[in-house]
């Protein structure tokens, strides 16, 4: 991993990178001393119990929300200190309940992830119709592209809006609870979509409640009370005694083709 | 990566509004140009078509056409298309379709505003036509009424912390407006004969726009307009919600409150002008929004014009319902708009079940 030389000696790793990273909200701790990385063409999977500090962590590398201590680095450089347009450009944000425009078109909603190249009076021009159309192809919506969001299944109204985040043509793509409110046939068509997404050197952060979802990532970063319990494939941090220390001791860890499949059990 | 084009190159932009824009902008300006001269043509004093128009070339001296319904009409259409942008712009703020051009104070502020002014200038007659109320005072109470619309808005800043946090500048807002509200009938009750004047003026009446007024909010229009240009874009990412606005590149904080700037101006000249006109505000973004879908950048121009459309036509009604007398304008568009309004809300009941 290519490492950039940093102010006080640490090295700060490529891509998307939080350096001892704290952040607290009125006095009150949320995140401390938390150092991850995420790299292009990775998923990147956040899990932990309610209040641990994912969802905070993510809007933190989106530069939605300012450090107290450390840093967020994009490429090496302070994410603070980029512009708000190129941070738009590189990193796309879809949160949990963000809402979705009712009189809007697909197209004309996909169309809106183009703002960051747009700015406030830019029109779109071929380049940016280009970008809409393949991410509308990627997420298979070009199909219903003149409905409205309100006439769309829930499945179907996801891919638009990880379209309109696609639509920027980011390098880096950060999901809240990109499954929220999907069923369990639409939850594992979601998440094959982003897994694909990798094969475009995308670099995919996904906030999930499920272990068995999150073992389907590259890496599965643990996080518990705004710190890293632990960071690696899923197959080692999907371990029985880590689960159980965080969720209880009826957790077990079952081992399905390699893949751990965590159940709980009375 | 492999860019696949699609067989067919699919249509670009369709709206997502019931008509063509074209046909609705088209509408609009045919609406508007017909409401304007039906205007100027009616009244309690005939006038036929020819002196009207020999009167608006400047052929001919006719001081009813060009001083008294010339001014109106132009009036109608400034404040019309301040409160149809002001509620457009409210609307797409707020994300919510009831939110009116009055929601941070602006209309409590200002009639509290002219009720001070009036009770401190003190022995006012019954007589409110042409500006009788302003001839007396130091300053002409329409800046009483700006001057209250603009003090109230900021109090409402003041109390939610900035434009941060939206839930609480509406809740400032119905505060800020219920306590003005209050202390204007305080005033109000302390010399009832001197603000009956007053309490027509509250209940929006178009009859006191003169050729000041008219420049005056011509002004603030034409100041505002290339504000709306940039919000344009920024309301159609707020559909997004808030945060994922910011992460589009939006400065957002500063973009919020210079469209809580531009409204509020508009909304008290607007007010100061004409009174508290109802329901335009709310209406004329909620039916263009059907007709022409939800992008912004077509639904403010269109709100404006909407807005116009409505308040002209209306101010016509006020004109002829009860004629030779006249209504205030604000009762008619608040009877036409309430019904009307619930219908709307109706049908979208019942189509989304």
């Amino acid at each position: 991993m290519a490492r950039l030389p940093h102010s006080d000696g640490a090295a700060i790793p490529r891509g998307l990178a939080a350096h001892n990273l704290g952040f607290s909200y009125r006095h009150r701790r949320v995140l401390e001393g938390l150092g991850l990385h995420l790299e292009p063409g990775e998923w990147l999977a956040l899990l932990g119990p309610n209040g641990s500090g994912k969802s905070t962590l993510l809007r933190l590398l989106a530069g939605l929300l300012r450090p107290t201590t450390g840093g967020v680095y994009l490429e090496g450089r302070p994410l603070g200190g980029c512009s708000s347009w190129l941070r738009g450009q590189q990193i796309a944000f879809l949160p949990q309940n963000g809402g979705y425009p009712e009189d809007l078109t697909v197209e004309e909603v996909v169309a809106l992830g183009r703002i960051p190249h747009l700015g406030l009076l830019g029109r779109e021009g071929r380049a940016d119709w280009e970008a809409v159309e393949w991410a509308m192809q990627q997420t298979q919506v070009s199909g219903f592209r003149h409905r409205r969001l309100p006439t769309l299944s829930g499945g179907e109204r996801q891919r638009v809006l990880l379209a309109r985040a696609l639509a920027a043509r980011p390098r880096f793509l950060l999901l809240d609870e990109p499954t929220n409110h999907l069923d369990l046939h639409h939850q594992a068509e979601f998440l094959a979509l982003v897994a694909g997404l990798r094969a475009q050197g995308l670099g995919i952060l996904t906030v999930l409640h499920d272990p068995n979802l999150a073992a389907r990532a590259d890496r599965v970063a643990f996080l518990m009370e705004g710190r890293l319990l632990a960071l690696g494939r899923p197959a080692e941090v999907l371990d029985q005694s880590l689960l159980q220390r965080v969720y209880g001791a009826g957790v077990r860890v079952h081992r399905v083709k390699d893949r751990p499949v965590v159940v709980l059990e009375e | 990566m492999v860019h696949t084009p699609a067989l067919t190159t699919p249509k670009r932009g369709v709206a997502a509004g019931l008509l063509p824009r074209l046909w609705v902008f088209a509408a609009l300006l045919v609406l508007l140009g017909l409401g304007g001269l039906l205007g100027l043509w009616y009244g309690a004093v005939q006038i036929p078509a020819q002196e009207v128009l020999r009167a608006l070339l400047g052929w001919q001296d006719n001081p009813i056409v060009t001083e008294l319904r010339l001014p109106r009409v132009l009036g109608a259409i400034l404040v019309g298309a301040a409160l149809g942008l002001s509620g457009a712009a409210f609307q797409g703020l707020f994300r919510n379709p009831l939110a009116d051009p009055y929601l941070m104070g602006s209309a409590a502020g200002a009639a509290f505003g002219v009720t001070l002014a009036v009770s401190l200038a003190g022995g006012l007659s019954g007589a409110f036509a042409q500006h009788a109320i302003f001839s007396f005072l130091p300053f002409s109470a329409t800046w009483f009424g700006f001057l209250g619309a603009v003090g109230a808005v900021l109090v409402v800043l003041l109390l939610s912390g900035g434009a941060g946090r939206t839930h609480d500048l509406i809740l400032a807002g119905v505060v800020v407006g219920s306590i003005l509200v209050g202390l204007t009938s305080y005033l109000m009750l302390q010399g009832a004969d001197r603000v009956r004047a007053v309490f027509a003026y509250t209940l929006g009446n178009l009859s006191f726009i003169s050729w000041p007024g008219v420049g005056a909010l011509a002004g603030y229009l034409l100041f505002t307009l290339p504000v709306f240009l940039l919000l344009g874009r920024t309301l159609n990412a707020l559909t997004l919600g808030e945060e994922t606005a910011r992460s589009l590149g939006l400065p957002l904080e500063g973009l919020k409150l210079l469209l809580i700037g531009v409204c509020t101006l508009l909304t008290a000249a607007a007010v100061a002008q004409a009174g508290i006109i109802g329901f335009v505000g709310l209406v004329a973004p909620h039916m263009l929004r059907r007709l022409l879908g939800g992008d912004y950048r077509y639904l403010l121009p269109a709100s404006a014009l909407g807005g116009a459309v409505l308040l002209l036509w209306a101010d016509l009604g006020a004109r002829v319902l009860v004629a030779p007398a006249e209504l205030p304008v604000g009762i008619v568009t608040t009877l036409l708009g309430g019904p009307f309004f619930l219908y709307l809300l109706w049908r979208e009941r019942r189509r989304y079940g």
